[in-house]
């Protein structure tokens, strides 16, 4: 049995190796200089990884990841700004590939939820701590 | 004939359920002590059927029997025996067999060792806790039978998904479940309270060690998760606000803000009908997470086999029972009179503010969740995951720490805010000394959320530690020193988290054997790759000998495959010293014989857990400590009588 588990993974992982075709240079490469790599460590945490279940394009191993990360090194390091990238990668995968929320109208709501929340909480304690030192 | 054994066992318990609601109601309602007297021994028989039902379903995934559908589609006679057991919940049905169970064996725990609650909400809670256990019943029979037969059986299974085939399946998935489905039991005595009309301080302190119970569970088992998920993905992260954290992240909010208001409810006799509203919510999230998880409308490694009949279904037991604890609870809060009343400077306001702050959390990330699918309803596929979490949930959770720290210095119904300055003085001077530290060792390095984090996570362990200043160690109660130990972890978990988006070192590298390779301090040399066979997969493995300054160690990551399903994962290599963790993957070949290699220097991370785990301690020893309280009162009684 081992050995048949053996013979397949010998097997596999030229097969592994084939898929990461075409090549992606700064897949698993980092940028020389730690700011420039910094930045496009930042902006790939918030990018979803496509072909994965709710993992960023920072802690994926599919290829179509590594690719993405290729692209954001290359981009970061020809010296674009990270928000022009994300704009870039919206434009062609659509708002589900930015784990950060854009400002599209039908997130505004999202964005007010902290605040309604909280001032709803403040108001209902304020009122009842008065009333109740008063009484 | 187990199969059927079980399948009979779980029809009985359904039925016993169904006879334990209506004895328990009709009793209630019509004060019939002789029908009441057959709910409990009804409530433990249930327990002991389920547990008898679950056993006999990992008695046929021990056994691979192959006959059993779902041990065909998930298990395979080659997997060790420990993935064979373990197997048994890593899948859709066995799961709901495992929730099922849990809320069975809650039931009956209730049943025996319920004492201090009166006998009338005693009985109605044991009939809450039928109704919601019908439901699950219905759920499993109905539409996951775990039992079902597959006619011809194959000759072998189709495996398990090799993510889970680690050691975490055998203790992650079941202390969850105990805490997430041990919330059904505050549930049902906020339907059992409303019911009776018997919401007060006396209530509260017979539902406070079950609450206690749950949470310190759902603690260790959110811990659990977190650190599974961070050596076996491979990527170091420990936390990835996916759906399904989230959805075990919301019971234990609801169930942090409960633990709290029950001890204002039974100090103060205040807070009443917030207190049952959080029961019913925090079991309420439990339901939602299941609905979000199983239902297939999320993906994600825990959603299994997806089914819309089976959403539904769980969306219609949400409405039921969601809807009609609601209803039940608008009927007859009115009838709960307000609680006392408090002041502005004192314990209870503090633990409001602790309340409204976990509860702002829960709502974001309740929204934050559940946004994606409204939005998608109108045809806008959107995410929202760590960027927006971190920055809506992260500066209130750091406001909740300082609460944290602060309330316990506070007194129950009145104090002074001079003099609770006063005692922050120390706290506070520790701050500032912190932030400085930390601004002049890495200012413009680190962002605002781990610079806040570093420094607030300084100043509250201290403060934590504060309410055991100037006090009679050994006279101290344990559920103080619980609190402390819980409070503390709090900060030690923070501290983690703050030190390692800080300070991580990332190093990617393509190595040959013979390389030598530093980091952070580190040095790693690339000794050579080996082949290796497990018993269901074979591997390639890295041997590094890794030294700091002085003996060298050895390690090992390996990139695993498993050939049922045909899977590959990577074995992170994790080497802990007292300050960190070295976190080492190894990736694929590239050209020129080379091996792509992850490394990561984590300073402190190991802290994040190790919060997690004083966290439950806290909470284990203030519920002994309460516990035993009662037991030496008991006793005295008995002696002096």
């Amino acid at each position: 049995m081992k050995l048949i588990l053996l013979l397949f993974a010998l097997i596999a992982t030229p097969l592994a190796a084939q898929t990461a075709l075409p090549p992606a240079p700064y897949a698993d490469q980092q940028l020389a200089d730690p700011a420039l790599e910094r930045k496009a460590k930042a902006l790939m945490e918030t990018i979803r990884c496509l072909t994965c279940q709710s993992q960023s394009i920072a802690d994926s191993n599919a290829s179509m990841a590594g690719d993405m990360r290729s692209q954001i090194r290359e981009r970061i390091m020809a010296g674009e700004q990270p928000e022009a990238i994300r704009a870039w990668l919206i434009a062609r995968y659509g708002d589900w590939v930015s784990y950060e929320p854009t400002a599209a109208p039908i997130l505004w709501p999202l964005w007010a939820a902290p605040l309604v929340l909280l001032g709803l909480g403040v108001l209902l304690l304020r009122s009842r701590i008065k009333r109740k030192a008063r009484s | 004939m187990i199969a059927e054994t079980g399948l009979a066992a779980l029809w009985l318990a359904a039925s016993l359920a169904l006879l334990q609601l209506v004895l328990a109601f009709v009793g209630v309602k019509g004060n019939k002590p002789d029908l009441l007297a057959a709910v409990r021994p009804a409530a433990v028989a249930q327990g002991v059927l389920t547990a008898i039902a679950f056993a006999l379903l990992i008695a046929l995934f021990m056994r691979s029997d192959m006959s059993v559908l779902l041990v065909a589609t998930n298990s395979h006679s080659a997997k060790p025996w420990l993935y064979k057991f373990a197997g048994t919940w890593g899948n859709h049905e066995g799961s709901m067999l495992l929730w099922v169970t849990v809320m069975g064996v809650a039931g009956a725990a209730v049943a025996l060792f319920e004492r201090a609650l009166r006998r009338d909400t005693h009985m109605a809670t044991l009939g809450g806790q039928a109704a919601i256990s019908l439901g699950f019943y219905a759920f499993l029979l109905f539409s996951s039978n775990p039992f079902a037969r597959i006619d011809p059986a194959p000759a072998d299974g189709q495996g398990l998904n090799p993510l889970l085939q680690d050691p975490g399946l055998a203790f992650h998935p079941p202390t969850l479940y105990l805490g997430y489905v041990g919330l059904s039991v505050a549930f049902s005595f906020a339907i059992g309270a409303l019911l009776t009309r018997q919401v007060d301080a006396s209530f509260a302190r017979a539902m406070r060690p079950w609450v206690l119970g749950a949470w310190v569970l759902l603690t260790l088992g959110i811990t659990a998760g977190s650190y599974w998920a961070y050596y076996e993905l491979g990527w170091g992260g420990w936390w990835f606000w996916d759906p399904v954290e989230n959805a075990s992240l919301m019971p234990w909010l609801a169930a942090t803000a409960l633990l709290h208001s029950v001890t204002v409810l039974a100090t103060r006799d205040a807070l009443r009908a917030w207190t049952v509203m959080l029961a019913v919510v925090a079991f309420s999230m439990s339901m939602v997470g299941t609905f979000l998880v199983r239902s297939g409308i999320l993906t994600s490694v825990h959603a299994f086999a997806v089914d819309p009949t089976r959403g539904s279904f769980i969306l219609g037991l949400l409405a039921l029972y969601i809807g009609g604890a609601l209803a039940l609870f608008g009927w007859r809060i009115g009838a709960v009179r307000e609680g006392a009343p408090f002041e502005l400077v004192s314990r209870e306001t503090m633990l409001v503010i602790n309340n409204l702050l976990l509860t702002v959390i829960l709502g974001l990330v309740l929204i934050g969740t559940l946004y994606p699918l409204m939005t998608e309803a109108f045809g806008h596929k959107v995410s929202v995951g760590a960027p927006y979490f971190d920055r809506i949930a992260g500066p209130i959770a750091l406001a909740l720490m300082i609460a944290m720290a602060a309330g316990p210095l506070v007194r129950w119904r009145r104090d002074q805010a001079r003099v609770v300055s006063k005692r922050l003085l120390i706290p506070f001077g520790i701050a500032l000394l912190l932030s400085s530290l930390v601004s002049a060792l890495a200012w413009g390095r680190i962002g605002i959320l781990p610079f806040l984090g570093l420094v607030i996570a300084g100043s509250v362990a201290v403060a934590s530690l504060a309410p055991l200043w100037k006090r009679n160690l050994r006279r101290t109660p344990l559920f103080t020193y619980g609190m402390v130990i819980a409070h503390l972890g709090c900060a030690v978990s923070l501290g983690g988290m703050a030190s390692d988006s800080a300070f991580t070192v990332e190093k990617l590298v393509a190595a040959r054997p013979g390389d030598t390779i530093e980091t952070a301090g580190w040095q790693l040399r690339f000794l050579q790759i080996q082949p290796l066979a497990g018993d269901n997969w074979t591997a390639l493995q890295a041997d590094m000998e890794v030294r700091r300054n002085g003996a060298s160690v050895t390690i090992h990551p390996q990139s695993r495959f498993f050939a049922s399903p045909p899977t590959s994962t990577s074995e992170a290599a994790l080497l802990t010293r007292w300050d960190g963790q070295l976190y080492v993957v190894l990736g694929e070949e590239v050209e020129g014989g080379r091996w792509q290699l992850r490394i990561w220097w984590k300073p402190f991370v190991t802290l994040i857990w190790l919060g997690g785990i004083m966290i439950a301690l806290g909470g284990a020893l203030a519920l002994l400590g309460r516990e035993r309280r009662g037991w030496l009162m008991k006793w005295r009684a008995r002696a002096a009588a």
